[in-house]
């Protein structure tokens, strides 16, 4: 189980990434979700946001759907990133394995958010799990932001 | 965050935080010695300003040279990120500062450095806040103490004076059934010989001004906080759980997690308080925390040598050092500190008063100065300086009554340290 994934994986995992689907992801510009949603576009991720609140709107020029199912089938999702809580959890994890079974590769539930049984069965179909973290905070951590208001990034380098 | 990678308490002294200048490849730290960073464009300057990126902005609030200190010292202290401030003192101030709203209080120990008990019996008071000074060998008076405005609690590790060590992880205990966070101030043990976070404390403060910087070179304060607070599990610390009104109504807690505390501590307390440390000063404390490990060794080890010279001696009536065999906190020293117990010390001489001062004006190595943690040796007689302003009671509670001399063990020699003490007593106690 991915429960405390190795810096090499995150780093791995936040590298590989170009499209993720951000599921129950907020449009209100002072909570949580749509400040990592915001980040991760902003740092060059293609965020797709699902949640029926919001479905129509649009979130940087793109749209947001009211469901995984309405995402365009043909549209390569490699990270499925999940702002719902854990009874959701099996549902929207199956649906996004089938939907985007071609190019999806990694299932990541955020902060506070674990689903022990979703990730075995993911690992065992070849995803990488990540749960119970933050894509922003960790992208921050891993590549210097977090470093710049002095936290502990763990990272020791003598090179450029 | 979990940190996957353990490195050595030696190599982290000497690495963390820093990296070569991506720039200039400069090995070395450079002291960026500046107050205000371009913005790369409209939306950069609004994203860092409405903390959705971090980033720098004006160096009150963010320095790289400063933000290079506050990492290497959360990262010795096991922590999860660090606010760099002007002082020791002004770090408590900034530490309590987001816990706090007028008519709160905090339950302290009675064995803390003088200056210390000052803040906290009478300038706190004109924010509306409290202390409640209690014995923190009583644990029942601890518990006791802790009443529904209590908003931490909070303790010296090695103590200054001196002879006393903190049970850590019994007041943390007392800390977590209530709620509340516990801080420690662990300026005297440094995190070589004291990491309280991995005994349950929550806040850590310095005064970098001693043993991180080393050689009595530059003021500086450091808070540490170890993520681990749940600060919405209550509705005691509305800075951290509600909305916060110059954040256009962001929660902290909820939007930033673990990172919430250290986030506050610089977008709302440097960003308002002002009470940021100098470039220079976070430079200096750099390269002085870089050997901290190696001085720690010598000032313990002469501290112990010189703390049983002086006990076996019959001008001297006691020696309190938790180092000592003799000690009743030795055990608790072994167990909890097993690196030392500092290298801070106080004894008491036959005579009284009179004979402290004579036995301080003749020292020759002894510097005689209001400070500690310096790599020369120092002495203080608290009563006539820096515990002055106590009463003889808080005199008394603080280690610091009239016939006590403190000691601040540097890195000499210690025959030569000896000697010193062994000609002034001589002198001194020659007069009575
Ligand atoms: C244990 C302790 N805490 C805090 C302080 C205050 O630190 P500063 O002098 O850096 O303000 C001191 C200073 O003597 C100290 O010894």
């Amino acid at each position: 189980m991915t429960q405390t994934p190795t810096d090499e994986l995150l780093r791995k995992i936040l590298g590989e990434t170009r499209v993720i689907v951000c599921v129950g992801v907020s449009m209100n510009s002072v909570r949580p979700s749509y400040f990592v949603a915001r980040y991760l576009h902003l740092r060059g991720y293609r965020i797709i946001p699902v949640n029926p609140a919001y479905a129509g709107d649009e979130f940087f020029g793109r749209p947001i759907y009211d469901s995984l199912d309405s995402v365009p089938g043909n549209v390569e999702v490699d990270m499925l990133d999940i702002f719902r809580r854990p009874e959701h959890i099996p549902e929207i994890a199956a649906t996004a394995m089938n939907r985007f079974s071609s190019s999806l590769r990694t299932i990541w539930m955020q902060v506070g958010i674990t689903h022990g049984e979703v990730a075995k069965t993911a690992e065992s179909k070849g995803l990488q799990v990540i749960q119970n973290r933050c894509p922003k905070i960790e992208h921050q951590r891993l590549f210097g932001e977090l470093r710049k208001m002095g936290f502990n990034t763990g990272i020791i380098s003598s090179k450029l | 965050m979990d940190l996957t990678a353990t490195y050595g308490f030696d190599t982290l002294q000497v690495h963390a935080g820093a990296q070569p200048d991506p720039t200039t490849g400069a090995r070395q730290t450079p002291v960026f010695q500046n107050t205000a960073y371009v913005f790369k464009d409209a939306d950069h300057a609004a994203a860092l300003f409405n903390l959705q990126e971090v980033g720098y902005i004006y160096s009150r609030l963010t320095n790289p040279t400063v933000a290079v200190l506050q990492e290497r010292v959360s990262t010795l202290e096991a922590g999860i990120g660090g606010i760099a401030c002007s002082s020791g003192h002004a770090a408590q101030i900034m530490a309590l500062f987001p816990l706090m709203s007028p008519g709160d209080d905090i339950v302290v120990s009675t064995r803390l450095y003088g200056g210390t008990v000052t803040q906290f019996s009478n300038t706190i008071r004109r924010f509306g806040w409290r202390a409640t000074f209690v014995d923190f060998e009583d644990l029942a008076s601890v518990r006791n103490a802790v009443g529904d405005r209590t908003k931490a609690i909070f303790t010296e590790s090695v103590c200054n004076p001196g002879g006393y060590v903190t049970d850590i992880p019994v007041i943390s205990e007392i800390a977590d059934s209530a709620g509340i966070p516990l801080i420690v101030d662990n300026t005297s043990a440094t995190p070589y010989l004291c990491r309280p976070i991995e005994q349950g404390a929550t806040l850590i403060v310095h005064s970098t001004t001693k043993y991180l910087s080393g050689n009595g070179t530059c003021m500086g304060g450091l808070i540490v906080d170890s993520g681990r607070f749940d600060w919405s599990a209550s509705d005691k610390f509305p800075s951290l759980s509600q909305p916060e009104p110059a954040y256009h109504g962001l929660k902290f807690h909820e939007t930033f997690g673990e990172l919430a505390y250290v986030l506050h501590g610089h977008a709302v307390g440097l960003r308002d308080l002002g009470a940021c440390q100098a470039p220079m000063n976070a430079f200096i404390t750099l390269l002085g925390i870089e050997t901290l490990s190696l001085r720690m060794q010598k000032h313990v080890a002469n501290a112990v040598t010189i703390a049983e010279w002086l006990e076996k001696d019959p001008r001297i009536e006691a020696v309190t050092y938790a180092g000592l065999a003799s000690s009743p906190y030795a055990e608790r020293a072994r167990r909890l500190y097993p690196k030392g117990a500092g290298a801070l010390f106080t004894f008491a001489v036959k005579g009284g008063y009179d004979t402290c001062i004579r036995l301080v004006d003749s020292l020759r190595i002894f510097s005689h100065v209001a400070n500690l943690g310096d790599t020369r040796s120092l002495v203080i007689h608290s009563a006539s300086t820096t515990h002055r302003q106590l009463t003889p009671e808080q005199q008394e509670a603080a280690g610091a009554a009239p016939n006590v001399v403190r000691l601040s063990i540097g890195i000499e020699d210690a025959d030569d340290l000896i000697a010193d003490l062994d000609q002034a007593l001589t002198r001194a106690v020659a007069k009575t």
